[in-house]
């Protein structure tokens, strides 16, 4: 489910070509490749100051999680250790994901490194991105000439 | 098509309609993902259940159906506006028919980082026994 709602979203026609060529790959070989491109989930939600990207990874340990920002690009890796299974312990149902993950995510605009903030509660992972003080659009009053 | 059990789960499963259940709420509800496990004296499940917290799960047992439910709070930013959703946000709920017998009393219900743990212990009867074959 993607939805294209923003207005500074730069929307990229190589991306979509690659996410589709993807799910054509996972359909005729049917497997899925690892790691696995669209994990984690993200939602974006941009304000005049700075972005806000929440992300679902129930389960982790924050120590396991790396975030990298570089520009515009913010960068995440990681691991999902699979449920520990002990001795005599059989299995019913595995349907919960686990493994190594990466995603790269480009920002609508450069972002100011040091100030990154990010938190990990209820599963969920919120990273507070503020636009860098040099592109900050300024308020430029015209003078009036003679 | 057979599942890579090494892959990471894409996306939630949004409940289907077709579940018969109508909802009242105007609000979306996801099937969470589940692994259930099983030793020689509980059942384990465990289920990703991204923004639930404890206030608003419930587990329950009546006779051998076992419910989860859970409400999660909506994301809002102040002064931000949606550019990019990935995934929805919405209710949890799933239903499970447990065909042994369980120890209600010992039922055990945790929730770390988004992941419910339950551990239903099996009632006496119905661990397993061995039992003994006498030579006639």
């Amino acid at each position: 489910m993607i939805m294209q709602t923003g207005k500074n979203w730069r929307w990229d026609p190589w991306r979509e070509m690659e996410r589709f060529r993807r799910e054509v790959d996972s359909l005729v070989t049917g497997t899925r490749r690892l790691p696995a491109a669209n994990f984690p989930p993200m939602n974006v939600f941009s304000g005049d100051e700075d972005v806000i990207i929440t992300s679902e990874i129930p389960g982790i340990d924050p120590a396991d999680i790396e975030l990298t920002v570089t520009g515009d690009t913010l960068t995440i890796k990681g691991t999902r250790k699979p449920q520990e299974v002990r001795e005599g312990e059989k299995w019913h149902r595995r349907e919960r994901g686990s493994g190594s993950f990466y995603r790269s995510v480009q920002l609508p605009y450069n972002v100011d490194g040091n100030k990154v903030q990010a938190d990990y509660a209820k599963g969920v992972l919120t990273i507070v991105l503020p636009r860098s003080e040099a592109e900050r659009p300024r308020k430029i009053s015209v003078t009036k000439g003679n | 098509m057979e599942e890579n059990i090494r892959t990471v789960t894409p996306e939630k499963a949004e409940a289907r309609e077709a579940s018969r259940v109508e909802r009242t709420k105007d609000r979306k509800t996801f099937v969470p993902a589940v692994d259930i496990t099983e030793d020689d004296s509980n059942l384990y499940i465990f289920a990703d259940m991204p923004g639930a917290d404890e206030k608003g799960v419930n587990v329950s047992l009546e006779n051998d159906v076992l419910t989860i439910d859970a409400q999660v709070e909506d994301q809002k930013f102040e002064g931000h506006g949606v550019s990019y959703a990935e995934y929805g946000v919405g209710d949890y709920h799933r239903v499970f028919t447990l065909n042994e017998a369980v120890d209600r009393d010992r039922i055990e219900a945790r929730l770390k980082n988004g992941v419910l743990s339950i551990v239903l212990p099996k009632a006496e009867e119905a661990k397993t026994r061995s039992i003994p074959i006498k030579v006639g």
